[in-house]
């Protein structure tokens, strides 16, 4: 409202400046609350404030995690991560099983994921006709939208006979010589993990490659095509190799995302702290051993233990996670942002 | 002498391509659309999957009951999820209560005063680590601070653990969408001698609003069917339980309980709330795809 009658007062102004000392109490208010200076600035600090809680919320985080671990890494430092006894009733604990569990269903999920979206990412950008590419990759999110828990729930009750009955024996014939398929196949175990793992970053890693795939300027496509090339070597050439910090970076993103996935893990994991050489084998995973156990853990040190599995998680993930954003960003930085 | 006589050779005529390496660069080419067309096939079929046996499993076993009544011990038939469909309504709204100001107002801090500065730029790259936070360290984090704290298991606990999740989210998006405001429409609220702050709030939040509620509503379907951050903090109730410091019921949490009991009835109940939840979740996205014409979109990543 101030800034509609503000023209006004300042003809008024004109006139008072002649006698400065009858400056009436209505014009020193307006004078005061005109310029908005004192709203603008605590509107920025404000809005500052909020920005910075994010830092304050990982740096809290942190703090909260370290204090509370602090038990655990007093008695077993460094070594922790190298044992692999997990007792509590003894009072002795080591992450290594977890570590191997979250690992090997981690990069089983990337090698079933990562060829699969880099075919859909593939097909959307350079194959798809234009009316199916927005259904498609609208689809293809979807799934990135289903709760983790929807996912256990589906695989716990499809998935697992299915390993049983199907998969697994056919892996067990075809390629029991590796050594990978022995032991009984009980249906869960750590490559049904890997399994429901690859279908959940699936939709991340395709949709960030499409993002990086679109990004490549149209000129290096065309000029591949005029030379003669086909359309794979032009998808080779012009696509693929100008962006492969950027995939690599999406990767690097799935990745995040499956060492830290919990409820659907856990449910098919089959919860036991062991490390076998069998993909069909029960395992455990940093995430799945908190969900597990935290709210049973008596005593602190055990509570500790846990609570640094936790720090550990949260340490690798912000790591793997900081080195693909900025992989991601150098290759996107300064490209049109996608119109879908 | 030298040039001269390049220049008196015969011109070679263009080598014709072997037929073989025409055969083989276009089977290669066939093979790899084939391949990419396979893999598109091979990822909708889970999605395609997942959604009809839900939907079959799901619709058989909801009735009126599931919306109005809470569960029954183990043994007797019936019962529903309704505590837990308002007990994920009181946690969700706790959410949004505190995560959606503290996200628009730093995604306003991004895109109207930060550009370009280095904290602008430090701030939005811990937005996008903290995205990749798993869910679970969230859930460790908040039971320290504030179960501990509070000696026992709480909504507003819920709460929190949700409400960090969301801001991250809803920062970028919000971020995103004030950058698509033209520059043009600010500098001519200025012009008007309309404060900064003003022309914030009425001009830009107001023009880039369709997208910024789309992103809130993404953070928002997103938290939906978080499990892992309210294990230790919501904890779960079997009863009604409307106060903010009580542990309460909550739809996700519900499914994971049932999912892994061992009674047929309960796995049953799993199902319909797996639908309710992912029904509301995919109705709400679908609805934003659908209004959300402007800008850009990046939903779960």
């Amino acid at each position: 409202m101030h800034q509609i009658s503000r023209p006004v007062p300042l003809v008024a102004e004109a006139e008072v400046s002649s006698a400065p000392a009858t400056i009436s109490p209505v014009r020193a208010y307006l004078n005061n609350c005109g310029s908005g200076q004192r709203a603008d600035s605590s509107f920025t600090t404000l809005m500052l404030a909020c920005a910075c809680s994010i830092f304050v919320i990982v740096l809290f985080i942190f703090v909260v995690l370290i204090v509370n671990s602090h038990l655990s890494l007093v008695a077993f430092g460094w070594k922790f991560f190298m044992r692999e006894a997990w007792d509590p009733v003894a009072g002795d604990f080591g992450a290594l099983p977890f570590i191997y569990g979250t690992l090997m269903t981690s990069l089983l999920a990337l090698l079933i994921a990562v060829p699969l979206a880099l075919g859909v990412a593939i097909f959307l950008t350079e194959l798809c006709p234009r009316p199916l590419r927005a259904p498609i990759s609208f689809l293809s999110e979807l799934l990135a939208t289903i709760p983790s828990v929807v996912y256990g729930l589906w695989a716990v009750f499809v998935l697992i006979p299915l390993m049983r009955s199907t998969i697994g024996p056919f892996l067990l014939k075809t390629f029991g010589w590796t050594g990978l398929f022995e032991g009984p196949n009980f249906g869960v175990g750590i490559l049904t993990a890997g399994i429901i793992l690859s279908i959940m970053v699936l939709p991340i890693i395709s949709s960030l490659t499409r993002d990086i795939m679109t990004a490549v300027p149209n000129s290096q496509r065309e000029a591949v095509l005029a030379l003669g090339a086909t359309k794979w070597e032009m998808i080779r050439i012009g696509v693929l190799r100008n962006s492969r910090i950027g995939i690599v970076g999406a990767v690097l993103l799935g990745l995040g995302r499956a060492l830290g996935e919990t409820m659907a893990v856990t449910m098919v994991i089959g919860n036991h702290p062991e490390i076998a050489k069998s993909l069909f084998a029960p395992g455990y995973t940093l995430a799945s051993v908190i969900a597990n156990e935290f709210s049973e853990a008596t005593g602190d040190l055990y509570y500790s233990a846990l609570i640094e599995i936790g720090l550990a998680l949260f340490l690798v993930t912000i790591i793997v996670n900081a080195v693909a954003r900025l992989m991601v960003w150098a290759v996107t930085r300064g490209a049109p942002s996608r119109a879908s | 002498m030298s040039s001269q006589l390049v220049n008196n050779q015969p011109l070679k005529a263009p080598r014709k391509p072997s037929r073989a390496n025409t055969l083989h660069r276009s089977a290669a080419n066939y093979l790899v659309s084939g391949l990419a067309i396979l893999a598109t096939l091979l990822v909708l079929a889970p999605l395609a999957a997942i959604l009809f046996y839900l939907v079959y499993k799901g619709a058989s076993s909801l009735n009126l009951a599931f919306f109005t009544h809470p569960p029954t011990p183990v043994g007797e038939e019936g019962g529903g999820m309704a505590n837990a469909i308002i007990g994920s309504g009181i946690i969700l709204a706790l959410a949004s209560l505190m995560g959606i100001p503290v996200g628009i107002a730093a995604g306003v801090y991004l895109a109207e005063f930060g550009q370009g500065k280095l904290l602008g730029n430090a701030i939005r790259f811990t937005a996008d680590v903290l995205n990749g936070v798993p869910s679970i360290v969230m859930g460790i984090a908040v039971y320290s601070l504030v179960v501990k704290q509070q000696m026992h298991y709480s909504a507003l606990a819920g709460g929190i653990a949700l409400a960090i999740m969301m801001v991250p989210t809803i920062t970028r998006t919000t971020e995103e969408m004030l950058a698509t405001v033209p520059h043009a429409v600010r500098e001519a609220a200025l012009g008007l001698g309309v404060p900064k702050w003003r022309t914030v709030v009425s001009v830009s939040l107001r023009t880039a609003s369709p997208g910024i509620i789309t992103g809130c509503m993404l953070a928002f379907a997103r938290v939906a069917g978080e499990t892992a951050p309210l294990l230790f903090t919501a904890f779960g109730n079997q009863f009604w339980s409307f106060r903010l410091n009580e542990p309460i019921a909550a739809l996700p949490l519900q499914i994971f309980v049932y999912a892994i009991s061992p009674y047929d009835e309960w796995h049953r109940l799993a199902w319909a709330g797996a639908l309710v939840l992912i029904a509301l979740i995919m109705v709400s996205v679908t609805l934003v795809r659908i209004f959300a014409n402007r800008g850009v979109l990046k939903g779960g990543s």
